[in-house]
């Protein structure tokens, strides 16, 4: 698929919906369309986190390797989520694994090449920031709920 | 020497009449259904709640979580967390248990009528909200759209799960399951139970929300749905405080204005405004 044929997808995604048309030009500089099969890894920890995807089908579980216990994962995404948000600060480096639980499409989105536009473009850095960072607060608020096991049983 | 009487009067509501365990399931880790013999034919409305009595050891208020239309047996669901209610989650069939009850409102089931409803639970909320589900599926075409979005700490703590698993084959009901964490075979949703409110595209004005679990899950679970439009009259809750009488006597329950036992458990969230934020309460 050209990456022409990328940009109504990548306008249709909840994390780029409603950008303007000369930033959208510029992230789908940086877009390529993947797929996964279902068990297929799109990063490992401790890897660089040179791309982030914009889900389009499939759910991918994020999780960490145990000793012990095998996996455990901590949060599963789906269609219209973004899938990776270590791309966006040093040292750049994946803190966690990202597997496909099921066939998966995706845009996946050079992250050197949206750091290095966003830099030359504060405008469009902004607008990428306003956009990513809601995604971060609720991940972290999600993550501090999940951390006060309040399903657990009183001790 | 006389015989001890099986049943306390008729209307005395302090008297723990005796009764016995027909059936027990385990559900999760430390979770127990009960079937208890009714002893008598008096409907519960669901949503109300029973005080069980693990003799020699104590009473505690235990939520129906069984069919509201089976008069022959009480159902209940116990996590064992103290000494009643592990002594009670250790009873076997033909077990005796004091049972007093049932006590406090129920879900509003009439008021739902022509309404879209979404039942939010969390861990062992779900048992509280079961006898609302047998009730809306059985009067299904009373209904607009339902659903149930359950959270839990782990896949191996999914309360009744053949039962979810036959509403998920439904066609007339939305079933959301997402757990706390999970081993890596689990292909299920993980992330807490508020992230699935949005996929349900919720009509505000014509949608009442039931919602039971730990009082952190529900305040985060309010303010979900308020973000997706509700109104503090659309919202019911069910709470749970240390409940002793059960008939707004003795005041251990006392929440602000309302007596959990008898003005509640399930209450509307707009006659409690903002005392879910107060931690004196």
């Amino acid at each position: 698929m050209t990456r022409v044929g990328l940009e109504p997808i990548i306008r249709a995604h909840p994390l780029f919906a409603g950008l303007d048309e000369a930033f959208c030009q510029l992230v789908c500089g940086c877009a390529t369309n993947v797929r996964f099969r279902a068990c297929d890894y799109l990063f490992h920890e401790g890897e660089a986190a040179d791309r982030l995807f914009l889900l389009r089908q499939g759910r991918v579980a994020l999780e960490t390797p145990t000793p012990g216990q095998g996996a455990i994962v901590f949060r599963t995404l789906d269609a219209g989520e973004l899938v990776g948000l270590s791309w966006l600060v040093p040292p750049y480096r994946w803190a966690y694994d990202a597997r496909a639980l099921e066939p998966v499409r995706a845009i996946a989105m050079d992250a050197v090449c949206l750091r290095r536009k966003c830099e030359q473009d504060h405008d469009l850095g902004f607008e990428v920031m306003k956009r990513v960072v809601p995604i971060l607060i609720e991940r972290l608020h999600g993550t501090q709920r999940q951390m006060l096991d309040v399903y657990g049983s009183p001790s | 020497m006389a015989a001890r009487p099986d049943r306390a009067p008729p209307g005395d509501p302090l008297t723990p009449r005796v009764v016995r365990v027909l059936k027990r399931r385990r559900d999760a880790p430390r979770t127990v259904t009960l079937d208890i013999a009714a002893d008598d034919a008096t409907a519960f409305q669901p949503g109300q709640f029973n005080m069980l009595t693990a003799f020699g050891v104590g009473e505690v208020p235990i939520s129906l979580s069984g069919d509201p239309a089976d008069t022959n047996r009480r159902v209940h669901t116990i996590r064992a967390v103290g000494p009643v209610s592990s002594a009670l989650a250790r009873l076997a069939p033909g077990d005796a248990l004091g049972l007093r009850g049932p006590f406090g409102s129920g879900w509003p089931m009439a008021a739902a009528h022509g309404h879209d409803v979404v039942l939010i639970a969390g861990g062992l909320g779900l048992a509280p909200l079961r006898p609302a589900l047998y009730r809306l599926l059985a009067e299904r075409q009373r209904y607009g759209t339902i659903a149930l979005l359950y959270g839990t700490r782990s896949p191996d703590e999914i309360l009744f799960r053949r039962e979810l698993a036959a509403w998920q084959r439904r066609h007339d009901i939305r079933i959301g399951v997402t757990v706390d964490h999970a081993p890596s075979d689990w292909t299920g949703h993980v992330g807490v139970v508020t992230r699935l409110i949005p996929g349900l595209a919720l009509d505000p004005a014509n949608t009442l929300a039931f919602v039971c679990g730990p009082e952190v899950m529900m305040r985060f679970t309010i303010a979900a749905l308020k973000e997706a439009g509700l109104g503090d009259a659309a919202i019911h809750l069910s709470l749970e405080r240390n409940m002793k009488c059960a008939v707004g006597l003795c005041g251990h329950c006392q929440f602000g204005p309302v007596f959990v036992c008898r003005d509640g458990p399930v209450l509307c969230h707009d006659r409690l405004g903002g005392l879910l934020g107060l931690k004196e309460l």
